[in-house]
This record gives structure tokens, C-alpha cells and sequence, in this order.
């Protein structure tokens, strides 16, 4: 009795993730009827004109997010190095605190000190500014990823290369990188996948202008930034529009984040396996 | 031809050895000067907002800015916030009630029941890809599965805050049931105790202080997201404490639209609401370590 109970709850995430497919999909019909493959490959998004296409949301969303790694992933991968090998045991508290406090901020609050703030001092609403803004967001989970990665490599292997005359880096170089490339791959990937789903910080400071363009101090307009922007006034094929973006959206976070889950799972099973 | 035989760690032999070993600690310290930047670096931005937002949030702060209703008018200048602390509160209340006792059931059945057989490897992956779902595809999510049918509802903001919560609370409470002592289970079992009574009157109150403020975190975690409840609650502009009927607010989603009017007086109410947010999340962080620290000895 209390055993089914138990199954049923845990059930419900296959039931929750299958009924997100589903339900948002059968709502985005219209729009997939309508457009096709054009969906995907289009770049008109033209509202009173009833023609949607996704491709200039979805190059917003990548290039964002892309800017976003470019900038986190090393000040992570430093923070991440910085707890595990250098800091002196009175740094690390202050410097966890700070990653959490980090973490603890709301999209919210970073999109409003985005808007208020930030763009005005960058230069404007622009990839850049939303770039900047997702790199500080994605900061804490990259880093308490790539920490746990660094905590798995075996301490004989770091104690071989001090071992052998190596310097901090050279040791770091030689036995903690190569031990963790798989991991750090997984961490990197759910960063992305974490920098491609944040709303509203976005929202507020990509400028909402869809174009494809390589300037990155121009204004532009992300998936999920698009739809917490329009959805409100939307109806008909353009609200289907929107909720068509939200299944691309999800398609797409939900692969990298398996993929990534892939890759690290088999970084666990080979340290599982070398302890052996 | 001359073999030179480098010795690495102790005084160099040859100039060339001299100049490598030099080479090599000047490398170690750039290298290590770069790590420590990046931890200066990362705290400017986090002192940069909690600068602004405690100094405008400030200026609008009082007792009139928490209880007092949303203005008619967003180009007014004055409080308050009222109707948006309490519709933070009551949504993320709900949408706890919802979310951990059932994200407790499924973690028992991943830790005590399935452990590693094939349905809860399943699950279990499921449950962290479900963590990186974006929060606007879940408000999307139940606005076309609720909202469509059944209107617009602080209860439709808790089902969507419930959907993120859930897979957050499976995986921080499977993590302490694994911590708890397999002794205790047997002797339990030992003793006669059914399956079940053992989990009910063993297991789970060995594990609940570190299961509350896992739950506490995700709370925390919660109350501030807004993406979830943008089309899902509706806008409104005074106290709604019927969560089942009717447009509610949330701080969040207040933020959200002041944020972007060009009157001085919302800008000042988005400040002050994120401030109150700031507050609310800091608080239950706070407590969730408070209550880690203070009950986390049976456990080892």
C-alpha cells in the first residue's frame, strides 16, 4: 500500500515531463501545421502579417549563451581550482558564501539591475548585456559542478606529480585536467543548457529586436526571452507561435542536459572503476 | 655533446636549468595570481547588485511600501507592495504543499523500494533532466494544460512553482536518505517492523532535518522565479487571499513589469519589491543552514 504510494509519486516526474510534451505540443499544432520545417528555418517573424518563423530567436538564444560560456567558463573553472587546490581553509568559506549568495539572487533582480543599471553603463540593450548578465548567472552551478569533478581526482595521482618536482600548475596540468576533462565537458553543457532556458533576466536586457547580425553590441531577442515578452498580448497562430518556441526550447535543454548526463555518468563509471 | 641531467626540484646545475626552473615558477605564480582574480571577479558583480538594490530598495522601504496596495496608476510614485508579499507567500506555500510531501514519497521509492533496479534508474535520471527544464516552459506548461480550461489563478502559479520544485526536493531527499544508516533499518526490520513502518517510523525521521532544508533551499528557490507565473496568475493590484479564484500578483512578477515602464515611481517600487525579495530568499537560505547545522548530528 505505502510501497504503491510511494511508486505513484515518483511516477509522476516520467508523467509531469511526458504531459509537458505533450500538452505544449498539441497547443503549438497550429503553428507547425502552418509553417513546417519553416519554423525552424524561417527568420520572419511577422505578427500581423500571421507568418512565424523561430530562427532569428533561436540565433539570439545560442549567441547569448555562447557569449555567456565564453566569460563563465574560465572564472568558474578558477573559482572551482581555487577551492579545491589553492584557497587556504579561511578564503573558502568566504568565497562558497559569495557563490551562493550568487546563486540566491533571483533571474528577477539580475534583469532589473540589467535594465537599470547595467545596460545603461554598457553602451544599451544588446546580446553583449544579456551575455554578460547569463555569464554571471551560470557561474555558481559551473563551478559547483567542475568542484565536484576536481574532488573525484584520486590524491595519489597529485601526489605522484608533486612527487616528481611539478609546480602547482603542472600538477593541476598534468593530473587534475586530464583526470577531469569529462566531467568539466558535462559541467560546461548544463551551464549551457541552464544559460539557454533563463527567462527573465533576458528578457529585460536583450532589447527584444529578432535579427540575425554579428554585432554583438546590438540589440537582438532570445526564445524564452520572446515569449515572456509577447505572450500576454498573443491569441491565435501567434500565441501558438510562442508556445511552439517553449517545445523547441524544451526539446533542445532536454537533450544537452542528457547528453551532458551521458558524459559525465561515464566519467563517473570510469572513476568507479580505476578506485577498483 | 653533453647530457645534462635536469634536477627539477632542488638548486639548478646549468644556466639552462636555471632558466627553465625560473620559467616554470613564474608560470606557477601568473598561474596562480590568475585563479585568485577570478574570485575578485566574481564578487563584483554580486556587490554591485546588493549595492543598488539596498540602496534604492531603501529609499522606498516602510511600512506603508509592505502593506499597502499596488498603486492604480504605475506612473504614481508611493507605496506599496502589500498584495504582492502576500501573493509570494501564499503561491510558494501552496506550491510547497504540493511539491515535498510528494517529492518525499518518490525519493523513498527511488532510495528504500526501487534503489537501482531499472524503473528507478529511469526515474531517477528523469528527475535531473526534469532540474534543467526551463521555468517558462513549465509556465507554459500548465497555462496550456490548466489555464486554458480553468482560468488564470494563484493555485495555476503553485502548480507551475510545484513542477520545478519537485525534482529539486527528489534529489537533495534521496541524497539524505542514503545517509541514513542501513543498522537502523534492520534493526527494525529485525525487530518485526513492516517495510513500511520501518521507512515511516525509522527512516524518515532520521532524515527529516536534513530533508527540510533541502526543501527549504528549494523553497527559496522558488518564491523568487517569475518566468512560471507571468501567464499563469494573472495581474492584480490588491490582496487576493482566494488562491483558487480570481488574478493574483507575486513580487516577481511585479518586478518584472515595473522594471521595464520609464516612470521614476515604478522603477523605485521595482527596487523596493526586489529588495522585499532579496529579504524573503536570503532568510529561508538562512534557515535552511540554520536547521542543516543544528540537527545534523544523528547522521554522523
Amino acid at each position: 500500500m505505502f510501497s504503491a504510494v510511494c511508486l505513484a509519486s515518483g511516477l509522476m516526474v516520467l508523467v509531469v515531463l511526458g504531459l509537458i510534451l505533450i500538452s505544449t505540443s498539441h497547443e503549438a499544432m497550429p503553428v507547425f501545421r502552418q509553417e513546417g520545417l519553416g519554423f525552424l528555418t524561417s527568420s520572419q517573424w511577422d505578427i500581423p502579417g500571421n507568418h512565424f518563423g523561430a530562427l532569428a530567436f533561436i540565433y539570439g538564444t545560442l549567441v547569448a549563451s555562447v557569449i555567456a560560456l565564453i566569460i563563465a567558463v574560465p572564472i568558474s573553472l578558477g573559482l572551482a581550482l581555487f577551492l579545491t587546490e589553492l584557497a587556504p581553509r579561511k578564503l573558502r568559506t568566504p568565497v562558497v558564501f559569495l557563490i551562493d549568495l550568487l546563486a540566491a539572487i533571483p533571474s528577477v533582480v539580475y534583469g532589473l539591475w540589467g535594465i537599470l543599471v547595467f545596460a545603461p553603463w554598457l553602451g544599451g540593450r544588446s546580446f553583449m548585456t544579456a551575455g554578460i548578465i547569463l555569464a554571471i548567472m551560470i557561474t555558481p552551478i559551473v563551478t559547483s559542478i567542475s568542484k565536484e569533478v576536481f574532488a573525484t581526482v584520486p590524491r595519489d595521482q597529485k601526489e605522484a606529480a608533486w612527487g616528481l618536482g611539478a609546480t602547482r600548475f603542472e600538477m593541476i596540468r598534468g593530473a587534475v585536467f586530464p583526470y577531469s576533462r569529462n566531467g568539466l565537458v558535462g559541467a560546461v553543457m548544463l551551464g549551457l543548457g541552464r544559460a539557454m532556458g533563463e527567462t527573465i533576466a533576458v528578457a529585460l536586457v536583450i532589447g527584444s529586436v529578432p535579427a540575425i547580425r554579428a554585432q554583438l553590441f546590438e540589440p537582438g531577442d532570445a526564445m524564452a526571452a520572446v515569449i515572456a515578452n509577447q505572450f500576454g498580448e498573443a491569441s491565435g497562430t501567434h500565441r501558438a507561435a510562442l508556445i511552439g518556441l517553449g517545445v523547441v526550447l524544451f526539446l533542445m535543454t532536454v537533450i544537452i542536459n542528457i547528453l551532458a548526463r551521458t558524459v559525465t555518468g561515464r566519467a563517473d563509471r570510469r572513476l568507479s572503476g580505476a578506485k577498483r | 655533446m653533453t647530457t645534462t641531467f635536469p634536477d627539477r626540484s632542488f638548486g639548478a646545475r646549468t644556466p639552462q636549468d636555471a632558466k627553465l626552473l625560473r620559467r616554470r615558477r613564474l608560470v606557477n605564480a601568473a598561474f596562480s595570481g590568475l585563479v585568485y582574480a577570478c574570485g575578485a571577479i566574481a564578487a563584483v558583480p554580486l556587490v554591485a547588485i546588493v549595492y543598488y538594490v539596498l540602496k534604492k530598495g531603501a529609499g522606498v522601504m516602510s511600512l506603508d511600501f509592505l502593506t499597502k496596495d499596488v498603486p492604480i496608476l504605475t506612473r504614481s510614485i508611493g507605496p506599496g507592495m502589500g498584495p504582492a508579499i502576500v501573493g509570494t507567500l501564499l503561491i510558494t506555500g501552496v506550491a510547497t504543499l504540493m511539491a515535498v510531501p510528494l517529492g518525499i514519497l518518490a525519493a523513498v521509492y527511488l532510495n528504500e523500494y526501487g534503489k537501482k533496479n531499472r524503473l528507478a534508474t529511469v526515474i531517477r535520471t528523469m528527475s535531473d533532466v526534469m532540474t534543467g527544464v526551463p521555468s517558462i516552459v513549465m509556465g507554459l506548461f500548465i497555462f496550456t494544460i490548466w489555464v486554458l480550461r480553468f482560468k488564470q489563478s494563484g493555485f495555476a502559479g503553485s502548480l507551475a512553482l510545484a513542477c520545478l520544485m519537485l525534482p529539486v526536493v527528489i534529489r537533495s531527499a534521496e541524497e539524505i536518505l542514503r545517509l541514513v544508516p542501513a543498522g537502523l533499518r534492520e534493526a527494525s526490520l529485525a525487530l518485526g517492523a513492516s517495510r513500511a513502518r520501518t521507512i515511516l517510523t525509522v527512516v524518515l525521521p532520521a532524515a527529516i532535518p536534513g530533508i527540510t532544508s533541502g526543501a527549504l533551499l528549494a523553497v527559496a528557490r522558488a518564491s523568487g522565479e517569475t518566468a512560471p507565473l507571468l501567464f499563469t496568475i494573472g495581474a492584480s493590484r490588491t490582496k487576493n487571499l482566494n488562491i483558487f479564484f480570481g488574478a493574483n500578483t507575486a513580487l516577481s512578477t511585479q518586478i518584472f513589469r515595473n522594471a521595464t515602464q520609464p516612470f521614476p515611481g515604478a522603477q523605485a517600487r521595482a527596487w523596493g519589491a526586489a529588495l522585499t525579495l532579496i529579504v524573503l530568499v536570503v532568510l529561508l537560505t538562512i534557515l535552511a543552514r540554520l536547521v542543516t547545522k543544528r540537527f545534523s548530528v544523528p547522521l554522523r
